[in-house]
């Protein structure tokens, strides 16, 4: 399974990023497992044909947070369940991290499980993107420049468990235009979920990519959005909360 | 991940403070020890606060009593005086126990005599006697309790059967004389027989008590140890059935490469079915034992999974909320597992197929969606009845609709609509 697959844009889309032509990243992998560093290292990590620095590792929570702040790099490919607390602690420690205005840290979490809990608990405590281990080489590489370019990686399933979650309330609570999707995010989740990449989205709904990647960056902000409504009561319903 | 430490928190502060009676440097009943570890003050204080306690009606004795019954002997509370302490008490613990013990009976008889009790002495001599003997026999069963602990590393077999024995004759006598002393202010004799059997009650209810609560206590704990062992031996046996099978079959057809992905994709399926879906169907679990699904959702991830084995392509379920399944539902599942089956035959290698269920109010969405190399639809000749008879006639027939888009070169997608009925 690679749900991801279908999201990223081509590898060759030339306006993507900044820095046009060589693009870099550096990366912080947090694992438990060495054996599955080392794979992704090996997959990655050969910095001249992917622009990937693997420039730390970690195995348990108080590591991670510890090799990220001594690294500062752009992206930490995070495992969701680890020692000490999982990869929510390692967000929740790292969290001045994220906020900082001058080359923040993102998150990408990188996890075996595709269980609700486990997704919507690491996208609420501040990653940018979810990703399942079966992910390949290449749709991980560009998942990674995605989160470092400060977009959200939204995999079908994760598209499926916001809608599951938005759409499971039946009466609208007061000012409900602050928290519950609007129409057109609401549309924008439901192609994702079908499978289409951001392009393909742009094009079936006439609107541009990076229309596709504001109305998506809106899902994951309202998801952060902490404590309210609809969300809240389907948290509390699946002990999220 | 749910083990994590809230911020601020003090460092050596156990999350959970529960009253244990303290073994460790006790005098009498251990009551003070524990208390005070579980106060934070030195021992000391709770002593002479109970002590305080003792001359003023009574109350100290009582308070220790009501503890030394309820709570359980236990973990021992480490106070910052416990350690020097305990030295002293190994070399002389029963000097300590004495001084305890006179303490008490000092105080007993100071009450005793200088207190005046609204009840008259043929109650309350009984009732006196009724208690210590049932003390007696509550700390016999404490101490047996801590035996069994320490593994009988004291010979004396004797010890515990003679105090109990003595504290079952002390209520016994308490209990007679209670009776025997009714007898002579009592006429009647209905009220003496019920009066003698209220008394023999309340004598076995004070000899079995004690035991009775600690049996509970000890059921309880033992009945989470089982639970525990019983959850891990479950995982170790699944484990065992299906994923060790599975790694054994995929050893095998190290070469077939297209046999080792289907067996360690029904694997992965069946593993995470197992692991994240327990929680939710624990109360349903005899209904997922019989194979039929019985909502919208369920069905499809069970038709996926089963085209997803017979043809050995890899399927992703999304499904959005969920239904129950009627007859319309059945038949737009069909046309949703012919569409499955042929983006599995023509869908090529495209990467897995996309399969999305939604049910949003009264609309019923399937998705079906392949990468493959795409066909034209205006070109498919007249006579294979594949698309038109087994997805769209079948949907028409059943008042949904179907819709096959499809571009060469970019897949195709199917998407199925049907109203519900109820």
């Amino acid at each position: 399974m690679s749900p991801t697959g279908e999201t990223q844009h081509p590898a060759s889309d030339p306006a993507k990023g900044p820095a046009s032509g060589a693009r870099r990243a550096r990366v912080v992998l947090v694992d438990d497992h060495r054996m599955f560093r080392a794979g992704v290292q090996a997959e990655i990590g050969r910095t001249d044909e992917t622009g990937i620095e693997v420039v730390g590792e970690a195995g348990d929570v108080d590591q991670a947070v510890s090799v990220i702040k001594a690294a500062r790099p752009d992206v930490v490919l995070l495992d969701v369940h680890l020692p000490g607390g999982g990869g929510v602690e390692v967000l929740r420690r790292s969290a001045e991290l994220m906020s900082t205005a001058q080359d923040p840290v993102r998150f990408l979490a990188l996890s075996v499980s595709d269980a609700a809990e486990d997704v919507i608990g690491v996208i609420r405590g501040g990653a940018r993107g979810y990703v399942t281990k079966t992910i390949t080489g290449t749709d991980l590489v560009d998942a990674i420049f995605q989160v470092a370019d400060g977009d959200a990686v939204f995999s079908p399933r994760l598209a499926g468990f916001v809608l599951d979650a938005f759409a499971s309330s039946e009466a609208p609570p007061v000012d409900e235009d602050m928290d519950r999707l609007t129409q057109r995010e609401r549309e924008v989740l439901r192609l994702i979920a079908r499978g289409y990449a951001y392009k393909e989205v742009g094009k079936e709904l006439f609107i541009s990519v990076k229309t596709v990647e504001s109305h998506v960056s809106a899902v994951l902000r309202k998801l952060q959005l902490s404590n309210r409504h609809e969300l809240t009561r389907w948290a509390t319903a699946r002990r999220l909360v | 991940m749910t083990m994590a430490t809230p911020y601020g928190s003090a460092v050596d502060e156990p999350p959970v403070r529960k009253l244990y009676r303290s073994a460790d440097g006790r005098w009498l009943g251990g009551v003070a020890q524990g208390l005070a570890g579980h106060l934070g003050v030195p021992v000391s204080w709770v002593r002479v606060i109970l002590l305080v306690l003792f001359s003023s009606n009574g109350l100290g004795v009582l308070l220790y009593g009501i503890f030394w019954f309820v709570v359980p002997l236990g973990a021992p509370q480490t106070t910052p005086v416990a350690p020097a302490r305990r030295e002293f008490r190994l070399r002389r613990p029963d000097k300590q126990s004495l001084i305890a013990v006179l303490v008490v009976a000092v105080a007993m008889f100071a009450l005793v005599t200088s207190v005046q009790y609204p009840i008259s002495g043929t109650y309350l001599w009984p009732m006196m006697i009724i208690g210590v003997g049932a003390a007696v026999v509550w700390r016999q069963v404490d101490n047996s309790r801590r035996a069994a602990w320490a593994a009988a590393t004291r010979g004396s077999r004797w010890l515990p059967l003679l105090r109990a024995a003595a504290g079952a004759v002390l209520v016994g006598m308490g209990i007679a004389t209670f009776v025997l002393g009714q007898n002579a202010a009592a006429t009647e004799s209905l009220g003496v027989a019920l009066q003698s059997a209220v008394a023999v009650l309340v004598g076995i209810a004070l000899l079995a008590g004690p035991y009775l609560v600690r049996i509970v206590q000890d059921l309880s704990e033992e009945r989470t140890m089982r639970i525990r062992a019983q959850e891990r031996a479950e995982v170790a046996a699944h484990v065992h059935d299906s994923v060790l099978h599975t790694l054994t079959l995929i050893q095998r057809n190290a070469e077939n490469g297209r046999e080792v992905a289907r067996l360690a994709r029904a694997q992965e399926r069946e593993l995470r079915a197992w692991l994240y879906k327990s929680a939710e169907s624990e109360r349903g679990a005899t209904v997922e034992e019989d194979e039929q699904p019985k909502t919208f959702a369920e069905a499809v991830r069970a038709t996926a999974a089963e085209v997803e084995d017979h043809h050995g392509v890899q399927i992703e379920v999304v499904c959005v909320g969920d239904c129950p399944l009627d007859e319309p539902l059945g038949a737009a599942l069909q046309a949703a597992r012919e569409a499955m089956v042929n983006a599995a035959k023509y869908g090529g290698e495209g990467g897995p197929i996309r399969v999305f269920g939604e049910v949003e109010g009264r609309t019923v969405f399937v998705s079906v969606r392949d990468r493959g190399p795409g066909f034209d639809p205006d070109t498919v000749p007249a006579d294979r009845m594949g698309v038109r008879e087994s997805i769209v006639g079948r949907m028409r027939r059943n008042g949904g609709s179907a819709r096959v888009r499809s571009t060469p070169g970019e897949g195709t997608e199917v998407e199925l609509t049907m109203e519900r009925s109820e």
